[in-house]
């Protein structure tokens, strides 16, 4: 039992070296053994825990897309109104950005930006799904209590989820003259005034 | 002895009285019960007989949806002529939407018509003294089969297992869903375009109430050879208390998701299972049968 959890620690250990390595320098700029060295481990080791890169980086997309599903599970679950909801999950993804900003940077420019990578096991949004479901959850609920008006559930993620990483990229560029999280309840109230009923 | 049967109506359309002529072998049927009265077929009784004298049936027949009065049948009201004898019979049968819910008829006049035990949804019928010799056999109009089905359990001496609605289980206790041919391209979401299509799934586009309405539909076949959603129709509901709704051929959704889930299935477990379904692409189930277009 002991051992087991040793292992899964370790995992953890090299995901996280992975995904800021990933984040950095992209999906085919690191190798393998990049992480291994960083992680202080043989190569042959390091493929007892993942067998290849592909998976690795699958399984990162899994753990950050349960993250934020979790999250916004909870804003979800909440008794706050939907402006409201919509405050919360902004000023999350902007937190997020600030404080872990390759969770941000391997979904910008990993996950979205390779699909090839995430093909043969990550089709469709079956790897993002924790996330998706929730945020479909969110939009549902927010038509159903007469706050959002109903429309094409892409069209309104599309201006949710567009905007929120229009303005990470922008940060990530370094153009944004301000902080991001000072732009949170700007831009919370613009996505409420766009999707209102 | 072939038991007694006597067939009486409220505000009907005789829908289910002619769909009972769908049973197979109607003419054995005609030699294995005995007809007091039935509005289309020639019986021992007439109406007038019916309501002026005292037949003690084994089983009354209620088709169509009841109001206290404006509904002259005989010399009486019809709501007074089956009261008189939902007291003689030992059971009262519920034969069709009108009857159970008030369906249709109720919607003209929601204050003053109801069924037998409901008024769509809640509970306020006319005939709740009677409760316990009821039983409901929803749909517009019942399945030949679900009616003979349960006259037959009565015949011999054998009350079918009803659930909180009185409803038989051994009918009511499925989904239209269940049994369905296109319920492949309900787990893979392929959904069928145009009404009538022989392939694709009818939930998502084309309004069907299958996954949550209850009703045998798919297991017992309507004359043993078909059924709407087989056919290319969706199912409009008409076993439940809410029929009929509105805009029957089109799928509610709220941000493209489906406003009513499958029975009892979690939003969450829903969304998740049809993401991933989604995201793979089956050509067997996308081609079409019989061409080469899309479904």
């Amino acid at each position: 039992m002991k051992k087991e959890l040793k292992k899964e620690a370790r995992r953890g250990q090299i995901m996280e070296t992975a995904l800021s390595l990933f984040a950095q320098k992209g999906f085919y700029a690191t190798t393998i053994p990049d992480i291994a060295k960083k992680m202080d481990m043989s190569v042959g080791n390091l493929y007892n825990y993942f067998p290849s890169k592909e998976a690795l980086a699958q399984e990162i997309i899994r753990y950050v897309s349960t993250m934020l599903g979790e999250t916004i599970h909870e804003i979800n679950e909440s008794a706050l109104t939907t402006k409201e909801k919509i405050r919360r999950i902004v000023r999350f993804y902007f937190g997020l950005c600030e404080e872990r900003p390759e969770l941000i940077e391997f979904f910008l420019r990993v996950y979205l930006a390779n699909r090839e990578v995430f093909h043969d096991g990550c089709e469709g949004m079956i790897c993002v799904a924790p996330f998706m479901t929730e945020i479909m959850v969110f939009f549902e609920e927010g038509v159903r209590a007469g706050d959002l008006r109903n429309q094409d559930f892409f069209s309104a993620f599309g201006l949710f989820m567009g905007y929120l990483g229009g303005m990470a990229f922008l940060n990530g560029e370094r153009i944004l003259p301000k902080n991001l999280e000072s732009y949170a309840d700007e831009i919370a109230d613009n996505i409420y005034g766009a999707l209102k009923a | 002895m072939a038991l007694k049967l006597l067939w009486l109506q409220g505000l009907s359309c005789n829908g289910n009285a002619h769909s009972f002529f769908n049973v197979p072998d109607m003419a054995g049927v005609l030699r294995e019960f005995a007809f007091i009265y039935h509005p289309l077929l020639p019986c021992e009784a007439t109406l007038e007989e019916v309501s002026g004298g005292d037949f003690s049936p084994d089983v009354l027949i209620v088709e169509g949806a009841l109001r206290r009065d404006g509904v002259p049948r005989g010399d009486e009201e019809a709501l007074t002529l089956i009261t008189r004898y939902a007291k003689q019979a030992k059971w009262v049968v519920c034969a069709g939407q009108c009857a159970v819910f008030g369906g249709i008829f109720r919607l003209n006049e929601p204050d003053k018509i109801a069924g037998a035990l409901y008024a769509g949804q809640e509970r306020g019928g006319f005939l709740d003294a009677f409760e316990k010799k009821i039983i409901n056999l929803p749909g517009c109009p019942v399945h030949p089969e679900w009616l003979l089905f349960t006259l037959r359990m009565l015949a011999l001496g054998t009350v079918p297992r009803l659930d909180d609605l009185r409803r038989p289980v051994e009918l009511y206790g499925y989904t239209v869903h269940e049994g369905c041919l296109r319920n492949e391209y309900f787990e893979w979401k392929v959904d069928a375009k145009d009404f009538g299509a022989k392939e694709g799934c009818l939930f998502y586009e084309q309004g069907c109430r299958g996954p949550y309405t209850r009703g045998s539909c798919n297991k017992i076949l309507w004359n043993g050879v078909n059924s709407k959603t087989r056919a290319g129709m969706p199912c409009i509901g008409c076993t439940e208390p809410d029929f009929p709704a509105e805009r029957l051929f089109e799928t509610e959704t709220l941000m493209s998701i489906p406003a009513r889930l499958p029975l009892e299935v979690p939003k969450r477990a829903y969304l998740t299972l049809t993401g991933m379904a989604k995201a793979f692409r089956i050509p067997r189930l996308t081609r079409r049968k019989f061409g080469e277009e899309e479904p």
